[in-house]
């Protein structure tokens, strides 16, 4: 048997299109969510109950719900109710909806591990509202959480590969079509899980990085 | 203590109680703080004493009474029908006037020494930048840590960081400072330099409200003592009064404990 890696290297401008167009959905995703995420910290932590109630609500059914039966959801069922969407805006949609979910959770849960005392010194010295949240209260949640967040990327980025299934030209759709054009599978796979883990390996090194941060805030709130 | 026509105080509760639960924490409290003052609180533990001063700034609600701030009403204003708790950017206006320094510091720790002396003053109060941070560098010379401030509070000890709490609280230019146990959770020996900064700014006319256990603080720094035991103000005395002659025997008790 001889492997074709030629093919490969010859048609690397759609592996890299594919690269291309898997880091920036789920970059701008990832910060649309963030931002998504953030806002629900308020409902997932008011006082009332039942606000809260409907807001954990959300973020649990964002949760269970499988990626793939999400997108198959938003680009082939929503169209049944009178919205359609075309391709890139259902899989952007897709992505931050299923990750908006996981990061009010993350955001959450690292909101209620900041000690009381921070957010009661932010006001004391007249920080109150957005301002409150933008300069005392996210920046600590985000560093407490960085390394949670950088793990959710990674999954998304992973879970980005069903968007192949609404034809999304993502990086193992071009290996796919790679693959099912010069019928390649071992060379062309083989070449996408590279680019997937050295990706990866790349967020990966940035969230050991935050996490050095993570534990430096840790323990000044010892 | 009582204002003998010496103008406004400062500081004033007339009436303050609170209550958590069924539990009374403190009972009408009458109390006038006046400019220059450093007004000592002790007590047994649980007596009110923290809750006292987290009143004042309205981290803590009180039930029923009025506290004045320079002869402003803190967390409630007047309506045509009688009073209404102050919108958010009234009371954190009135937070700004008010230094406050924690017993566990709440340093922000995302932030240097300098970083969280000069927080408050730019984002808070709009102040400018190169003032603000002229003011903030000479108030961490003050308080004897020039040379820390662009570290981190995770690598300071518990008396800088606490140090470094006071320098944050100064630059607010506050009309008053509280002062919440600020020595309770340090090492026996980093008490003194906090101490120290402490005496320093009674010396120079800070008006101060300060819980302690610190006897030797209170007796040294403080213009009056308030002894508050199950949230009433027991004894208000000079430092010397209170130490040498106690007027109640709860407050003779308390203090035996101290001078043994």
């Amino acid at each position: 048997m001889t492997l074709r890696f030629e093919i490969v290297l010859k048609e690397w401008p759609q592996f890299a299109i594919g690269l291309g167009n898997t880091v920036w959905l789920c970059g701008v995703s990832m910060l649309l969510s963030l931002v998504l995420g953030a806002l629900f910290l308020a409902p997932l932590t008011a006082h009332s109950r039942n606000v809260r109630r409907v807001a954990q609500t959300f973020v649990d059914a964002g949760r269970c719900v499988p990626f793939l039966l999400l997108t198959y959801f938003v680009y082939f069922a929503l169209p049944a109710v009178g919205i359609i969407l075309d391709k890139w805006t259902a899989a952007l949609a897709t992505l931050v909806l299923y990750n908006t979910a996981y990061m009010a959770e993350i955001l959450r849960a690292g909101w209620v591990s900041l000690p009381p005392g921070q957010i009661q010194a932010g006001r004391a010295f007249g920080f109150r509202g957005f301002r409150l949240l933008r300069r005392i209260i996210l920046p600590q949640v985000l560093i407490a959480v960085g390394p949670v967040i950088g793990n959710q990327l990674i999954q998304l980025i992973k879970d980005s590969a069903f968007l192949s299934i609404i034809t999304i030209p993502e990086l193992t759709y071009a290996a796919n079509s790679v693959q099912s054009y010069y019928f390649v599978p071992f060379e062309s796979f083989i070449a996408a899980t590279l680019l997937y883990w050295m990706l990866c390996s790349g967020i990966e090194w940035v969230v050991r990085r935050s996490e050095r941060w993570a534990s430096f805030v840790r323990r000044s709130h010892a | 203590m009582p204002e003998n026509g010496r103008g406004t105080p400062t500081v004033e509760l007339r009436g303050v109680s609170k209550s958590f639960g069924q539990h009374e924490v403190l009972s009408s409290i009458d109390l006038s703080v006046m400019s220059g003052e450093t007004v000592c609180v002790l007590g047994p533990s649980g007596s009110g004493k923290t809750t006292l001063l987290r009143c004042i700034n309205w981290l803590e609600t009180p039930d029923t009474g009025a506290i004045f701030l320079r002869g402003t009403r803190i967390g409630m204003r007047t309506t045509p029908g009688g009073t209404a708790p102050m919108n958010d950017g009234d009371l954190a206006a009135i937070r700004t006037r008010i230094g406050m320094v924690f017993q566990h510091f709440n340093l922000w720790p995302h932030m240097t020494a300098l970083g969280n002396v000069i927080e408050s003053p730019i984002h808070v109060q709009r102040r400018p930048r190169e003032e603000v941070m002229r003011e903030a560098e000479h108030l961490l010379e003050k308080v004897g840590l020039a040379d820390k401030r662009n570290v981190y509070p995770a690598y300071l000890s518990g008396g800088q960081m606490q140090r470094v709490a006071i320098a944050r609280a100064l630059a607010m230019r506050p009309d008053v400072l509280l002062f919440d146990e600020a020595t309770s959770a340090l090492d026996p020996e980093l008490v003194g330099e906090v101490l120290a900064v402490m005496k320093d700014l009674a010396n120079d006319g800070m008006t101060m409200i300060v819980v302690t256990h610190e006897m030797q603080f209170a007796r040294e720094a403080a213009s009056h003592i308030v002894f508050l035991d199950k949230g009433r103000i027991v004894e208000v005395s000079t430092a010397d009064e209170i130490f040498t002659n106690p007027k109640t025997e709860r407050t003779r008790q308390f203090l035996e404990r101290y001078n043994r």
